[in-house]
């Protein structure tokens, strides 16, 4: 087991490794960072001056053991937008995303489990067909086009929630929460319910495919020539068999969901991580990018160990396998 | 006996409903008895409908299929098939299950202790303490070793026979009247299949339990059984006592059934089969197939086929690129020949090695250490040459175990048949190709017309076939065959036997048979070699070797195997 969370951490520096020598390709060579930050006037001496300053005038491995040794200090470099440190605008929009993406993560599995479930279990009940028909609704409309459509029913007609932004938020030391306001929480139900869409229907049809497979299993049948009540089956003995692919495809698309949050952040003008990269996009803002481009890198590869942890603390096998 | 019988079946049907509108009666009007301590056996080939009867009385007749009719007493009680329950009785309680497999029957995220105890919580309710402590007991009582460690052990860390050991202590676990075993040692090798049969045996004795046993193995019935039903299509064809049924067999279905058994004490020249063999038109197919082929060359005066002090370890990955890790020997310096025209054959036990063997000598897994040699050229190993190694994949043809995964389902058979006279170049345009193929379709007893359909269409055995005729395309000079006739029903296995017979007197091919089943050996081979973790313990004439066995695993494999002339309770 410790060997393995130690090849699986050696395996996380590699990649990381690799994450930061394409970050810095992006800092240091799309555009000329010297071009982009001095005035439209400045002389040749300016330049050399701020390429200096910069330490562009040092050769190319000096340059990317610098960005090395800074990314590993936290230091990100200043946005040439606004002039801050990159950091701190990461760390100011960070919550806002993460929150959006655990509530739908946790949307995703309360509903998508159960459905998946029911649907296995009924196969040819009216409800299940129905479910069936409209997670594929789900899983074929645009992101965009639910957040729109939601916006338009419950903001603009019902006017029952809000249509943008996070509401009123509350400080926890450096992390700002929605959860504690009603104003808050107002705000987050549109957002994660349109990012949660497309993952409820991914999660039930996968729980509904591998509870199918894990309910002709023998094991199962054995478990049921021995008289076993079919609630305790179904609920303790195939459900757990079940969910183990379910672990790695929620790994995955927390990652995804962290990086790809940005449509509906923009839809819903919501202050988070996806938006501040839309935005550096537009203004070519390099050190943001980079640092988003490490960070979501960072997030991929942690969510994969743990995922790999958990899979090992729930399959036995994993675990004598690494003894 | 006046006691009242564990199971009483009287007149069970079991439907299907067809597509067309029709019923499928996959047991239809069986009776059958089993008194407390009497193993029943209830023999039979796939189709039969042996394994339904046994899904019935546990419940587990899936849809739409449904128990149409008859009764079912457990100790006298009524039993309602559509909940597994009765009047003071109930599955899982009053009925024990053993499975086939018990590398799948078993749930592999869940301790042996709690697989065990849940049944006894629910049945007896039991409380977590005393149903770990019955559990113990249980584990004792069927020979499991350090059975407090194995409470806490999971599925995956116990062999097969242990598993299957924990499978029949849970099926025992609520002292069950009536036992019912689905073909319990079928997936086991012979020398835990003898420790299996003997527990169950000694629990049928000592507790009174009455054993209903689902085998296709007629050996089996002979050592285990008291009394048998045989079954064919849905009926019961012939009942009686063990000794009266397989002595003297009434029904001519019994006695093919006995007939197309592999004997394991003396050779014969062909199998008896139930169906009669349309062997001329094959006949003239084959000398076809042969005469247009590098079959006939001649190898010079060396053997055709020489393996040399061949090695094999598995190496599990390392934990960073580069590293290695644990390493297994799975062939440890293992040398034969095969002569041509002869045929060889290669038993063992499961994970000896065998198949391994035969995989790097079709070139499918990369040898250690030693080389295959064919026709006095090295193919495998050290100075391997390209063009060597080329013209050896077309003489080497690979038959392998499952007819239903070595036939690529969405191809047409004509299709399948056509693949390898086309690689290789037999065959100068696709009609001449196509011609081959239903060609080589009737030198393996099908019909020309059979190229048009694809695999699903076609039963195991006639799957089995077509492998062999696909083989036959490339013109091989060796078959290799890993246990080509393990998955089918005794009568399939005897036709199987003997078309691989009749192609090599047809042709000349030379054979490596690789099997478990000693009796087929016997009956196939000139020469057998026996392998034991990983080395060949004896290889010797093969009449020699099953007359006077040497080497003491020999005589203790031979020892094992359940034989239709060893009838234990007469």
């Amino acid at each position: 087991m410790i060997r393995v969370l130690l090849a699986r951490a050696a395996q996380m520096l590699m990649v990381m490794a690799a994450v930061t020598a394409v970050a810095f390709v992006i800092f240091r060579y799309v555009g000329d960072p010297v071009l982009i930050m001095s005035r439209e006037d400045a002389t040749p001496a300016e330049k050399a001056a701020l390429s200096q300053a910069l330490g562009l005038d040092q050769p190319v491995i000096v340059q990317f053991g610098r960005f090395v040794g800074r990314v590993l200090t936290g230091d990100l470099g200043n946005s040439f937008r606004n002039q801050r440190p990159v950091s701190g605008l990461i760390a100011e929009r960070l919550p806002a995303t993460l929150e959006l993406v655990i509530v739908a993560t946790v949307l995703a599995l309360a509903l998508g489990i159960p459905l998946g479930v029911y649907c296995a279990l009924k196969p040819d009940s009216w409800l299940t067909r129905s479910i069936q028909t409209i997670s594929l609704i789900g899983i074929s409309t645009p992101t965009f086009v639910t957040g729109i459509v939601l916006i338009l029913i419950f903001s603009v007609w019902l006017k029952w929630l809000p249509s943008f932004g996070r509401g009123d938020v509350v400080k926890l030391g450096w992390w700002t929460t929605g959860f504690l306001t009603a104003s808050g929480l107002r705000s987050l139900v549109l957002p994660s319910v349109t990012l949660a869409l497309f993952q409820v229907t991914l999660i039930m049809r996968l729980v509904r495919a591998e509870m199918i497979d894990v309910l002709s299993s023998d094991y199962i049948r054995y478990a049921r020539a021995r008289g076993l009540p079919a609630g305790y089956i179904h609920r303790k003995l195939a459900l757990r068999n079940a969910l183990m692919p379910v672990i790695t495809v929620t790994g995955l698309q927390i990652g995804a969901l962290i990086a790809f949050a940005i449509v509906t952040e923009t839809v819903f003008q919501w202050p988070g991580m996806g938006l501040l990269f839309i935005q550096a996009v537009s203004f070519v803002d390099l050190p943001v990018m980079a640092a988003y481009l490490l960070f979501v890198g960072f997030m991929f590869v942690s969510i994969n160990m743990a995922v790999d942890i958990i899979y090992a603390l729930v399959d036995p096998r994993l675990r004598t396998r690494a003894a | 006996m006046t006691t009242v019988p564990a199971l009483a079946i009287e007149d069970l049907r079991v439907e299907y409903p067809q597509a067309d509108g029709g019923v499928l009666a996959a047991v239809d009007g069986v009776s059958l008895t089993i008194a407390p301590g009497e193993i029943h056996a209830v023999v039979g080939e796939s189709g039969a409908g042996k394994t339904t009867v046994a899904n019935a009385l546990i419940g587990l007749i899936e849809n739409p299929g449904r128990v149409a009719g008859g009764t079912m007493r457990i100790g006298g009680a009524l039993l309602d098939p559509a909940t597994g329950r009765g009047d003071g009785v109930q599955l899982g309680r009053d009925i024990g299950v053993i499975f086939q497999d018990p590398m799948t029957s078993l749930n592999p995220l869940f301790t042996i202790e709690s697989q065990l105890t849940e049944t006894m919580r629910f049945h007896l309710g039991l409380s977590q303490v005393e149903a770990r402590a019955r559990a113990l007991e249980l584990l004792k009582a069927v020979g499991i070793p350090e059975p407090e460690r194995r409470l806490q052990s999971y599925p995956h860390q116990l062999s097969g026979g242990q598993r299957q050991r924990v499978v029949i202590a849970a099926a025992l676990s609520c002292n069950p009247k009536l036992l019912v075993a689905d073909e319990p040692t079928t997936a086991l090798d012979v020398s835990i299949q003898a420790q299996i049969l003997a527990l169950i045996k000694d629990l049928a004795r000592t507790r009174g339990l009455g054993v209903m046993l689902v085998t296709h193995n007629m050996g089996v019935v002979a050592e285990t059984a008291h009394s048998v039903t045989v079954m064919l299509r849905g009926k019961a064809v012939e009942q009686g006592p063990v000794a009266q049924v397989l002595r003297d067999p009434q029904h001519s279905y019994t006695k093919a059934l006995l007939a197309a058994v592999p004997r394991l004490d003396r050779k014969l020249t062909r199998f008896a089969v139930l169906t009669s063999e349309k062997s001329e038109a094959a006949h003239a197919a084959r000398q076809a197939i042969a005469g247009k082929s590098p079959m006939e060359r001649t190898p010079g005066d060396g053997p055709l086929l020489t393996v040399e002090n061949l090695t094999v370890d598995y190496v599990t990955r390392g934990w960073l690129p580069g590293s290695k890790g644990r390493s297994m020997r799975a062939v440890d310096g293992v040398s034969f020949d095969i002569r041509a025209g002869e045929a060889l054959g290669l038993v063992g036990e499961s994970g000896c090695g065998k198949t391994t063997v035969a995989s790097v000598i079709a070139g499918l897994v990369k040898p250690t250490s030693g080389r295959v040699l064919y026709a006095g050229e090295t193919i495998v190993g050290e100075g391997a040459g390209r063009a060597s190694r080329q013209a050896s994949r077309q003489a080497l043809q690979m038959i392998f175990q499952d007819p239903y995964a070595s036939l690529n389902p969405r191809m047409r058979i004509g299709a399948i048949l056509a693949e390898p006279v086309l690689f290789y170049r037999l065959a100068g345009s696709k009609a001449e190709a196509a011609e081959d193929a239903a060609l080589l379709l009737e030198a393996v007893g099908l019909e020309r017309q059979h190229a048009k359909r694809f695999p699903f269409a076609f039963s195991g055995g006639q799957r089995q076939r077509i492998s062999i005729a696909r083989a036959l395309g490339a013109r091989p000079r060796l078959l290799i065959c890993d246990e080509p006739t393990s998955s089918l029903d005794v009568s399939v296995q005897a036709q199987i036997l003997n078309l691989i017979k009749d192609l090599r007197d047809s042709t000349g091919l030379t054979l490596l048979l690789i099997s478990h089943d000693l009796a087929v050996v016997r009956q196939m081979c000139d020469r057998v070699a026996v392998m034991q973790a990983g080395r060949i313990v004896e290889i010797e004439a093969g009449e020699t070797l099953f007359e006077t066995p040497r080497h003491p695993y020999t005589r203790e494999l031979l020892s094992l195997v359940p034989r239709i002339d060893r009838i234990a309770i007469a």
